[in-house]
C-alpha cells in the first residue's frame, strides 16, 4: 500500500467512524425537522385536511393574528421572568452551598439536584396539590386559619406557571453557578477583605463578576428550557393560558391543523436559537477575560 | 515595646493544636521569617495576624493597640497570598487601585499612587493587562504592588515565591529584599524554604509543631542552632554518636574537648562544609569515600566511618578531590562542632 493511499484512508477515517452517529442524527433529528419546516408551508382545511402545497398562509396567520402575538409574548415573558427568578434565588443559593462545611454541603447539594430525579409532571402536580383552588392543602390551611379570605390564585395564572417553572428549573441554575464558584480562588475573598472591602463589597465587586459567566450560562439553559417547557405550562396554565409549546400541541392533536402547529413550533425554534446565539455572543465578548 | 507583639497565642482546631502558646515580638521595619515544615502552624499564625483565623487564646498587639479587636478589613495589613489571589476580572492597575478605592482615596491621587506602585515593582508598562495574561512572576509583582500601595503597617507574605521556578525565585528574592528595604515596611514572611528565609529576613523564627524552636538572625540560627530540629531544618548536618572519656569526645583517632559535666554518651553535630580532609598526623576520623558527586561549585561526598555515614561538602577550589573508594581522614575545628547529651536526642 502506498503512502498516498494510507494518507487517503486516514483522512476518511473520522467520517467513517462518526457515520453511524451522524446517520442516526440525520434520521431522527434533521429529517423530522426538515419535514416540520415543510409542513408549515402546507395548507389545511376543516374538510379537506392537509394539502401538500407551498403557501405562506400559516405564517401570515401567525404574523397578523393578535392571539398568536399574545401567546408568543407570554412564552418569552414567562421564560424571561423564570430566568430572572432562578438567577436571583439560585446564585445566592449556590454561593451559600459552596460555603457550607463538609457533610452539609453534600446533603444540601443532593437536596438541590434531587428534584431532577422526579418527573416534571409529578413535581408540577405537587404545586397543584398545594395551591389548586380552595381545595389545595396550603390554601385550605390558610383559609381555615383565617390568614386569607379567598384562596391564593395559583392555577391558571402566569405567576403560578412561573413559580412552578422556576422550581423545576432551579437545579440547572444552581449547578451552573456552583461550577463557576468552584473555579474561584479560595483566598480571593480574604484578599479583598484585607484591602479594606466590606463583606457586601466583596460579594458585589469580587465574587459576582467572577461567577457572572456561570449565572449567564445557567440563564441560557433555564431560558431555553422555560420557553420550550410543555408539561408545567400545560398543567398549571391549561387551555386558558397557552404558551407556544402547548399551542403547537393543541393545533396538532386537538384542532388537527398540523401545518399551523408546525409553523408555531418552527417559529419557537427559530426565536430560541436567535435569542440564545445572540446572547451567547454578547456574553462571550463582555466576559472574555473571565472566560480565559 | 516592640511594634508587633504576639503573646501566648494558641489556636486549636478541635483536638489538633495548630499553634501553641506562641510569643513573638517584631520591631518596626524588621523583616521576620516564620520558617518551618508544612503543618508547623506558620500559616495559621499569619492568618491570625491577618484576622482570617480567630485565636483560641492569646493576644496580638500592633503599635500598642489590641489587633484582635479590629476586623480584618480594618487592620490595614498588606497580604501577598501564595496563589496571589489577584482579581481576574480587573486589570493590573484596577487590582492595585482596589485597596485605595476602599480607603476612599480620590481618583487623581489613586491613579498617581497606582502608577507609583506598579513602577516600584517594575510593571509600569503592564497597567492595563489582565492577570491571566501575565506570567507567574508578573502576577507576583502585581500582588506585591497591591499589598504595598495601601501603605500597610505590616506586610504579610504567605509563601510568596513558591509558585515560581527556581531562577525566577532567586531574582524575586533579591528584588523583594530591595523593595522591602526601600519602603521600610515591617514584613513577616511565611515559608518552608530555608534558603528563602535566610536570604530575605533579618531574623528567622523556626517553627515546629505549633511552637517556635528558635528566633535568631539567619547566620546565628545556622551556626548555633538551639535545638536538633533547627540544626536539621536549616541546611544539612551530620550527627555523630561519641563516647566521652576524661572530658574528651572520642571520634576515631580524634579527641575533641567537650563541655565539663557532659554525660558519657554525646551527640556531636558538624556541618558538612566545615569538615575537611586531613593530611594524616592531625587528629581525625578515618573513613572511606562511598560516593562523590560533582555539583559545579562544590563536591559532595558520602564518607563511611566507624561512627556512621558522614556528608562532606568541599569547595571546588582546584585541590585534588579524593576518588570513590579512597581512604580519607576527616577533621574539623573545635568551634565548628556542637555537643549535646545523647539522651535528649530526637
Amino acid at each position: 500500500m502506498s503512502a498516498a493511499e494510507t494518507e487517503d484512508r486516514r483522512s476518511w477515517m473520522p467520517y467513517l467512524l462518526s457515520a453511524p452517529a451522524l446517520l442516526l442524527f440525520i434520521a431522527i433529528v434533521l429529517v423530522p425537522l426538515a419535514m416540520t419546516v415543510l409542513l408549515s408551508f402546507h395548507d389545511w382545511g376543516q374538510y379537506k385536511g392537509i394539502e401538500t402545497v407551498f403557501i405562506l398562509k400559516n405564517w401570515r396567520e401567525i404574523w397578523s393574528d393578535g392571539y398568536f402575538h399574545e401567546v408568543f409574548l407570554r412564552t418569552f415573558r414567562v421564560a424571561f421572568l423564570v430566568t430572572l427568578l432562578t438567577a436571583v434565588l439560585g446564585a445566592p443559593e449556590a454561593y451559600i452551598l459552596s460555603r457550607m462545611k463538609s457533610p452539609w454541603k453534600g446533603i444540601f447539594l443532593l437536596v438541590v439536584i434531587g428534584p431532577l430525579l422526579i418527573s416534571v409532571v409529578a413535581r408540577t402536580l405537587g404545586w397543584a396539590l398545594l395551591f389548586g383552588g380552595s381545595g389545595g392543602v396550603v390554601n385550605k390551611a390558610l383559609l381555615n386559619l383565617g390568614v386569607i379570605s379567598t384562596p391564593i390564585p395559583f392555577m391558571f395564572t402566569e405567576t403560578g406557571m412561573m413559580v412552578a417553572l422556576a422550581h423545576v428549573l432551579m437545579p440547572f441554575m444552581v449547578l451552573s453557578v456552583w461550577a463557576a464558584l468552584q473555579k474561584l480562588d479560595p483566598q480571593i475573598e480574604n484578599a479583598a477583605l484585607s484591602l479594606g472591602a466590606s463583606q457586601m463589597t466583596v460579594l458585589r465587586r469580587i465574587v459576582l463578576p467572577q461567577i457572572m459567566p456561570g449565572i449567564l450560562a445557567g440563564a441560557i439553559i433555564v431560558f431555553a428550557l422555560a420557553a420550550s417547557a410543555f408539561a408545567t405550562p400545560s398543567i398549571i396554565g391549561g387551555r386558558r393560558l397557552k404558551v407556544a409549546s402547548t399551542l403547537a400541541y393543541d393545533e396538532f392533536l386537538n384542532t388537527l391543523n398540523w401545518p399551523l402547529g408546525a409553523a408555531v413550533a418552527v417559529l419557537l425554534l427559530i426565536a430560541l436559537v436567535l435569542i440564545i446565539v445572540g446572547s451567547n455572543r454578547i456574553i462571550e465578548r463582555r466576559y472574555a477575560e473571565v472566560f480565559r | 515595646m516592640a511594634f508587633l507583639v504576639l503573646d501566648g497565642l494558641t489556636k486549636r482546631f478541635g483536638e489538633h493544636i495548630a499553634v501553641e502558646n506562641l510569643s513573638l515580638a517584631v520591631e518596626q521595619g524588621e523583616f521576620l521569617a516564620l520558617l518551618g515544615p508544612s503543618g508547623c502552624g506558620k500559616t495559621t499564625t499569619l492568618q491570625m495576624i491577618a484576622g482570617f483565623v480567630t485565636p483560641t487564646s492569646g493576644t496580638i498587639t500592633l503599635a500598642g493597640q489590641d489587633l484582635l479587636a479590629v476586623k480584618p478589613a480594618k487592620r490595614g495589613l498588606g497580604i501577598v497570598f501564595q496563589s496571589y489571589a489577584l482579581f481576574p476580572h480587573m486589570t493590573a492597575a484596577e487590582n492595585v487601585a482596589f485597596g485605595l478605592e476602599m480607603q476612599g482615596v480620590d481618583k487623581s491621587e489613586r491613579s498617581r499612587r497606582v502608577t507609583e506602585a506598579l513602577e516600584l515593582v517594575g510593571l509600569g508598562k503592564f497597567a492595563e493587562r489582565h492577570p491571566r495574561r501575565m506570567s507567574g512572576g508578573q502576577q507576583q509583582r502585581v500582588a506585591l504592588a497591591r499589598a504595598l500601595v495601601i501603605r500597610p503597617s505590616i506586610l504579610l507574605l504567605d509563601e510568596p515565591l513558591s509558585n515560581l521556578d527556581a531562577k525566577l525565585r532567586e531574582e524575586m528574592q533579591i528584588e523583594l529584599r530591595q523593595i522591602q528595604r526601600n519602603v521600610g515596611t515591617t514584613t513577616i514572611l511565611v515559608t518552608h524554604d530555608q534558603s528563602e528565609a535566610m536570604a530575605l529576613s533579618d531574623r528567622i523564627a523556626v517553627m515546629s509543631q505549633g511552637r517556635i524552636e528558635q528566633i535568631a538572625p539567619p547566620h546565628e540560627a545556622y551556626e548555633r542552632p538551639a535545638t536538633p530540629f533547627v540544626a536539621n531544618f536549616l541546611g544539612k548536618t551530620n550527627v555523630l554518636q561519641a563516647q566521652v572519656q576524661s572530658g574528651q569526645a572520642l571520634l576515631g583517632e580524634g579527641r575533641w574537648p567537650v563541655p565539663a559535666g557532659s554525660p558519657p554518651r554525646v551527640l556531636v553535630t558538624v556541618r558538612p562544609e566545615k569538615i575537611g580532609f586531613a593530611d594524616g598526623g592531625a587528629q581525625a576520623l578515618a573513613g572511606q569515600v562511598v560516593t562523590r558527586i560533582f555539583q559545579g561549585n562544590h563536591w559532595l561526598y558520602q564518607v563511611d566511618t566507624a561512627h556512621g555515614r558522614v556528608t562532606v561538602i568541599r569547595q571546588n577550589s582546584g585541590e585534588t578531590a579524593p576518588a570513590e573508594g579512597e581512604a580519607v581522614r576527616l577533621s574539623w575545628r573545635q568551634e565548628d562542632m556542637s555537643v549535646r547529651p545523647a539522651e535528649t536526642a530526637r
